[in-house]
């Protein structure tokens, strides 16, 4: 019995792979076993190979495998592309139609079952998919019920009938697949261990912000289309309307950010989110917004740059931009959560930082967390707090003869200034992007603009979060390992394969406040470590620059990049730090 | 009740002496308090010019924002409080140039609120290059040998991107544009008023003088009706844009917020923010 396997199902995209996948895994996770998968795609809409990748386990998974153990193949191509990945012993289903073939090199069983055959026989090839799930199951000794309820649900909608016919799909894989059992020699084991049968939640990084900006009280979000970040908006799309709120697809990237920044200066929490292109277009705003002292939040989930780039591709190369873009000097905050769960606290964060401080928050994703999917515990709403800071929502009482516009930027010890919303009775003030006085009022003197600018920046001195970074691992190591978003969970995976009582401790610090730089939280675990190893996804190492900055021991630092658009394997990780351990065999 | 001079504050514009912008700010005083409003109940959004530091010289709340923008943040404010008046103004680079793009787009969204540009035929803040509406051959700094480009006819473009409230007057008539901007802050949609405002420092030919001699009010048209797209148009092309009045009127169309059912039943500031628990595991209850 297997604690885990990888399973990947390829085909031409446009060809229902990834609803192949979808049944395959929702039933999975709705077994209670916990998942991580991934879809490769490519730009164009229709044809061109596509493929997901699905990895289960008895055991908490962050992270695609090193290589695959099943591979559903439903063309040629996808066995030709793929099958290098299999372990030693793999095997490889394939749909009869297209008379498969596999390099012999290869150890590995090629199995084919007439997917497309089975399917026309119930009555559409459309169906060939639950002929693969049926026969994938039946490798997987998986019982039968849960995959026949989740189709019931998914298809119910169209009558007993399409119901039927698809149980039945389901039904001959299953048996097609047995039936080679019993004169083949499959002599690898591909039975899955039995999960613990908890529930989790199965979902992208981006629906876990969606759900986590419901939260913190957006309503409105103007937006505007971006592989990977348009999920967002999508999710926005379908669960607003049902709350009285709305989306509005704007006619680009700065009506997006600034019609937000016009929500939020009037009260009503907004934001907007986009990917690399788009955050090109927003810095001028990302200024307004500090300078205005008026809460943003926008969320980059970043794909491969610069220009259009690797649209569809994993990197991680727009923190420096995130971190020093627009131009002049604001207070900023850049977010970058550690998993897809905590996706969902941090976007409820990045709200409460914007209007508690008056800055722009930016929350970092990538591709690789915003587009995989993976299984997380439940949500606590108990865990769900709305923390406005200054911002004034009912009327002031003034003086009658008090005509003074309200003190909108009056110096504060933090920096933070009262914000009434417009509408109220006795706020009247006046914002702008010119340097002002505690009024509003555009004003160019040197005493005033020294005292705003130091007032501004004061707000973020000494800014850090109740958790700036996940640490796994003690204070003392003779390796911290520094990464952030999707490659903590590859990072991590890596580090677990080294026994600490052969190499010692490997610390993993997976940083989540990147903006102002947590240096001082961090020391403890920088100084405690005979070496740090900084691992990203971009060619100029900007987060081993940034850490690089912080801290003064530059000989005892390591920089691990990759930046050809697909994410890290944990092997990748792993054959790294052993050269740095200088560990010669794999343990 | 608010009358016009509580929409002022003690601070004095740093425009020159005789900039027709003076005279489009007192416009919009008294059309405020003409309509009712409170100076609490006003929201002006502006611009980056000359003509965009409107916004510090109304006693409202303003917001002065970056160049070209004053249209997406004041559609976001009216997203977010449906209950405030938003007028958003700014100059003709402002809004026919750097933020032509926002222009058109909320002509064809429709949101209920009043866009006011003053429209000098100059970039009067960066000291007198030329500009979208510039005529063709008008010498500036920027094309010292007359510009080689055809103007923007800004109600034209108004009209052909789906406005449903069109109008055009000149700073110098303050009581006619006093009247069109009651008109256009009481429409319910999106209302569009091109001022012709004269830069008297870097526009000597679109002088106060030249607009008395070649806008032709629109009540010299017999039997005009100004409900009528296609007519509109017509005048509008056989007369090169030079006219002033309100010019077209749809008192029909929907706004956008109108469409939206139950978002415009209360503004969104006065909401709940947080999720009911049924909700809340209604929603997670998705991702199982
Ligand atoms: C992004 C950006 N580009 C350029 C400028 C410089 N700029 C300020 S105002 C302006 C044009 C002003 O012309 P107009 O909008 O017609 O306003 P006016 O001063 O004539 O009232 C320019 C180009 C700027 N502020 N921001
Ligand atoms: S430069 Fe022209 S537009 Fe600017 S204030 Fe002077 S007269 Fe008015
Ligand atoms: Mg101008």
């Amino acid at each position: 019995m297997k604690e885990q396997l990888s399973w990947k199902v390829g085909g031409q995209q446009g060809e229902g792979i990834e609803s192949t996948g979808e049944i395959f895994s929702t039933t999975l996770n709705r077994l209670g076993y916990h998942l991580y998968s991934y879809r490769h795609f490519s730009s164009r809409i229709k044809g061109g190979h596509t493929n997901n990748n699905v990895r289960i386990s008895v055991d908490e998974v962050r992270s695609v495998d090193d290589n695959i153990d099943i591979l559903v193949a439903f063309d040629q191509q996808t066995i030709d592309v793929n099958s290098h990945e299999l372990y030693a012993g793999g095997i490889i289903l394939a749909d009869s139609k297209f008379n498969p073939t596999v390099d012999e090199s290869l150890d590995v069983v090629l199995v084919d079952i007439p997917f497309t055959e089975i399917a026309k026989e119930q009555g559409s090839q459309l169906m060939k998919n639950m002929v693969a799930i049926g026969a994938s199951a039946r490798l997987m000794k998986l019982p039968m019920e849960p995959f026949k309820d989740m189709i019931h649900t998914m298809f119910i909608r169209k009558g007993e009938e399409i119901v039927e016919s698809n149980h039945n799909a389901l039904r001959l894989g299953y048996e097609a697949m047995d039936e080679k059992f019993s004169y083949m020699n499959i002599t690898n084991d591909f039975e899955l261990a039995p999960s613990d049968g908890k529930e989790r939640l199965y979902l992208i990084g981006n629906d876990a912000i969606g759900f986590g900006a419901v939260n913190a009280g957006v309503r409105f979000m103007p937006a505007y289309p971006i592989t990977p970040a348009s999920e967002i908006m999508e999710y926005m799309i379908k669960h607003l309307p049902k709350l009285g709120g709305t989306v509005i697809q704007t006619e680009d990237e700065i009506a997006a950010v600034t019609m937000a920044i016009g929500s939020n200066y009037a009260g009503a929490r907004s934001f907007t989110a986009s990917a690399g292109p788009g955050l090109s277009l927003m810095m001028e705003s990302i200024g307004l917004s500090g300078m205005t002292e008026t809460p943003l939040v926008i969320v980059n989930t970043m794909r491969g740059g610069p220009s259009t780039g690797l649209p569809t591709k994993q990197e991680q190369a727009d923190l420096n931009q995130m971190i020093y873009g627009t131009h002049g000097d604001i207070p900023k905050i850049v977010l970058a959560p550690s998993d897809v769960e905590d996706a969902f606290y941090s976007t409820i964060d990045a709200f409460n930082l914007a209007e508690y401080y008056q800055v722009p928050v930016i929350l970092l994703s990538d591709l690789q967390m915003s587009l995989g999917k993976q299984t997380s515990d439940p949500f606590d709403l108990s865990r769900v707090e709305i923390n406005r800071g200054k911002t004034i929502l009912e009327d002031i009482e003034r003086d009658e003869d008090d005509q003074d516009y309200f003190e909108r930027y009056g110096d504060s010890d933090d920096g933070i200034s009262a914000r009434p919303i417009p509408g109220l009775k006795g706020g009247i003030h006046h914002v702008t992007g010119v340097e002002h006085s505690p009024t509003g009022t555009p004003s160019e003197t040197a005493e005033n603009r020294q005292v705003m600018m130091e007032k501004r920046m004061r707000k973020l001195e000494n800014f850090v979060m109740k958790e700036p970074f996940k640490v796994t691992g003690e204070k003392e190591s003779e390796l911290l390992v520094i990464s952030f978003l999707s490659v903590n969970g590859v990072a991590g995976e890596a580090i677990r394969r080294f026994d600490p009582d052969i190499v010692g401790n490997i610390t993993h610090v997976q940083l989540k406040q990147l903006h102002p730089f947590p240096a001082e939280a961090l020391y403890p675990y920088l100084d405690g470590a005979k070496e740090v190893l900084v691992i990203e996804q971009n060619y100029s190492a900007q987060l081993f620059n940034i850490v690089k900055m912080n801290y003064h021991m530059h000989s005892k630092m390591k920089s691990f990049t990759k930046y050809n658009g697909t994410p890290f394997k944990p092997n990748e990780i792993e054959k790294y730090i052993q050269s740095i351990l200088k560990i010669k065999e794999v343990l | 009740m608010a009358t016009f001079k509580d929409f002022r504050n003690n601070i004095k514009p740093n425009w020159c002496p005789g900039c027709g912008d003076f005279s489009v700010q007192a416009a919009i005083q008294k059309a405020c308090a003409g309509n009712g409003l409170e100076p609490d109940e006003l929201a002006v959004i502006t611009g980056i010019g000359c003509s965009g530091r409107l916004s510090g010289y109304i006693k409202s709340y303003g917001f002065h924002a970056t160049h070209g923008r004053s249209l997406p943040v004041a559609q976001g404010v009216k997203m977010a409080n449906k209950d405030l008046t938003v007028i958003a103004s700014g100059g003709d680079g402002d809004g026919f140039a750097i933020g032509m793009g926002h222009t058109v787009h909320a002509l064809k969204r429709n949101i209920d609120i009043t866009y006011i540009v003053m429209d000098n035929q100059i970039y009067g803040l960066t000291k007198g290059q030329t500009s979208p509406s510039s005529s063709k051959g008008f010498v500036t700094k920027s094309t010292p040998k007359g510009s080689l480009e055809q103007p923007i006819q800004p109600i034209k473009t108004a009209l052909a991107s789906g406005a449903t409230f069109v109008a055009q007057s000149v700073s110098s008539d303050i009581k006619e544009l006093t009247s069109i901007i009651q008109q256009a802050i009481s429409h319910k949609g999106f209302s569009f008023v091109n001022v012709f405002s004269p830069c008297v420092t870097y526009n000597k030919v679109n002088t106060y003088d030249w607009f008395k001699e070649n806008l032709i009010p629109i009540a010299d048209f017999e039997g005009y009706d100004v409900h009528d797209a296609n007519s509109a148009m017509n005048t509008i092309m056989e007369n090169d844009g030079l006219l002033k009045g309100i010019i077209y009127h749809n008192p029909d169309a929907p706004s956008y917020e109108e469409q939206l059912g139950e978002y415009n039943d209360e503004p969104l500031i006065s909401r709940e923010m947080r999720l009911e628990r049924s909700t809340f595991d209604d929603m997670m209850a998705e991702f199982k």
